[in-house]
């Protein structure tokens, strides 16, 4: 638990259910300790990450996401993993070419013996969403909308 | 411009005389000067209404999904490559359509001839191969057409139809590379001026639609932005919500979008609609080598992949 007052970055990750998901597991169960910023969504491939589940999760005021998927050449359903790395590049690019810090959404692999890259790889990208400080750009503010303000007066 | 369109009806006539296509869609004069519409044309005795000047606008292939009717079409550069991407998306069978391809020089901004001309009101307009004369009450000019084309216009590399059945008029030269002068300038910006450009920019959006509507790609029976269940994106006009919007229609368009600019010419209130779209066209053709519209056999960029596609970005903890 974060210190009250002091902000934590929240970060949401989707794991792929054969490989990121079960090194996630695996680091558990090693006990290796890595931050606990991370909310870990699991689906069955990375293939299956749509951008919406990425706009949409920095719309409702997550500071970072991140995806992860098998090593290429070692997906599950064998090619889930090369199409979504075409999606993610096309999709990364165009993030960072509308002004959405480099940071904020980031890409990796982690096969499900390596708990320990999963460990470390939470750990950096804690610290640089951490630097970055809250996300502003695309979150979806509360309405203070023309209706309320001439409802009040 | 009286030679092409007498070319295009003759090529009407005979299409529908000889009963090889139900409907030509093409363009017909508008009620206003410097204005053109599409046109729907079934009889042969309504060929005449047929007309070609420096603005037919309009990407007519939108017109083409779900026809029941075998149609033959009017196709300028980006109207051929338009029909190529949906004919590879399987939303028009090639059997059925004729394309009557018409080399293109480019289509003229009705907009910026309009202020040019601005406070007088013209009346009347005729275009004599490089130069528009202008009528109004009081005066007349003479204007260089080739510097009011529209944005799109300017930058593209492919006037001629890339595909056709019959072609009017003659082959064009074809420009050099686009080089993506705009994109680069603008990818020099820091983020922080980025993201304020485009956000004063989608903050001008009303969620008309009208870039949707008017894009010969965008033909889903559902689209994202009314789909409810899940309702991916918020339907009022947010700031956030309105650049999500434009940052998943451009998205959604990556590696098909064929630069005809019919969405930012359809936009009311003048978005910079394109420069999200030609960001995209640029990744694709640097990253997969792909280009939307030119071919018919090779595969979209998005329903592919190579082993060695790009890793760059991947992060290596």
């Amino acid at each position: 638990m974060a210190e009250s007052g002091k902000w934590e970055p929240k970060i949401l990750a989707f794991l792929c259910n054969w490989c990121s998901y079960a090194g996630a597991d695996l680091a558990g169960t090693s006990r290796i300790q890595y931050p606990p910023n991370v909310r870990i969504i699991r689906v069955p491939c990375s293939g299956r990450v749509s951008p919406f589940f990425i706009l949409s999760s920095l719309q409702k005021g997550v500071d970072g996401v991140l995806v992860s998927g098998c090593h290429p050449g070692e997906c599950h359903y064998l090619t889930g993993n090369y199409s979504a790395r075409r999606k993610f590049a096309l999709l990364k690019s165009l993030l960072e070419f509308a002004g959405v810090e480099e940071s904020r959404v980031q890409f990796s692999w982690v096969s499900a013996s390596e708990g320990a890259r999963f460990a470390k790889l939470i750990e950096k990208v804690t610290a640089e969403i951490r630097e970055l400080g809250p996300s502003k750009r695309l979150v979806k503010t509360p309405h203070q909308g023309v209706f309320h303000a001439t409802a009040n007066k | 411009m009286q030679q092409l369109t007498n070319e295009i009806r003759a090529i009407a006539r005979k299409l529908l005389r000889e009963k090889k296509v139900e409907v030509v869609i093409g363009f017909e004069r508008g009620s206003m000067p410097l204005r053109s519409r599409p046109c729907f044309i079934r009889k042969e005795e309504e060929v005449n209404r047929l007309f070609w000047d420096g603005f037919c606008e309009n990407a007519l292939a939108v017109y083409l999904p779900k026809r029941k009717e075998r149609a033959a079409i009017v196709a300028k550069g980006c109207d051929s490559r338009a029909v190529v991407e949906l004919i590879k998306e399987k939303q028009v069978q090639r059997d059925r359509v004729i394309l009557i391809g018409v080399p293109c020089r480019g289509m003229v901004d009705r907009s910026r001839i309009e202020s040019s001309a601005a406070p007088r009101r013209i009346l009347e307009m005729r275009e004599i191969e490089d130069t528009l004369i202008l009528r109004g009450t009081d005066f007349e000019e003479t204007l260089k057409r080739s510097e009011f084309l529209h944005e799109s216009c300017k930058t593209c590399t492919h006037p001629n139809p890339v595909l056709h059945d019959v072609l009017v008029s003659e082959w064009l030269e074809e420009k050099n590379e686009d080089p993506f002068a705009d994109i680069q300038t603008f990818d020099a910006l820091t983020a922080e001026e980025r993201w304020d450009y485009l956000n004063k920019e989608v903050d001008k959006c009303i969620r008309c639609y009208a870039c949707r509507n008017a894009c010969p790609l965008c033909y889903c029976p559902e689209c994202f932005v009314d789909a409810s269940l899940p309702q991916w994106i918020g339907k009022s006009i947010d700031s956030s919500d309105t650049m999500i919007f434009h940052l998943m229609r451009a998205y959604h368009l990556a590696g098909r979008c064929v630069s005809c600019g019919a969405c930012e010419r359809a936009c009311p209130v003048g978005v910079d609609i394109r420069k999200l779209n030609r960001k995209l066209v640029k990744d694709v053709k640097d990253l997969f080598g792909y280009e939307a519209g030119l071919n018919l056999e090779q595969t979209s960029p998005l329903a592919t992949f190579r082993p060695d596609d790009t890793e760059s970005f991947i992060v290596n903890p």
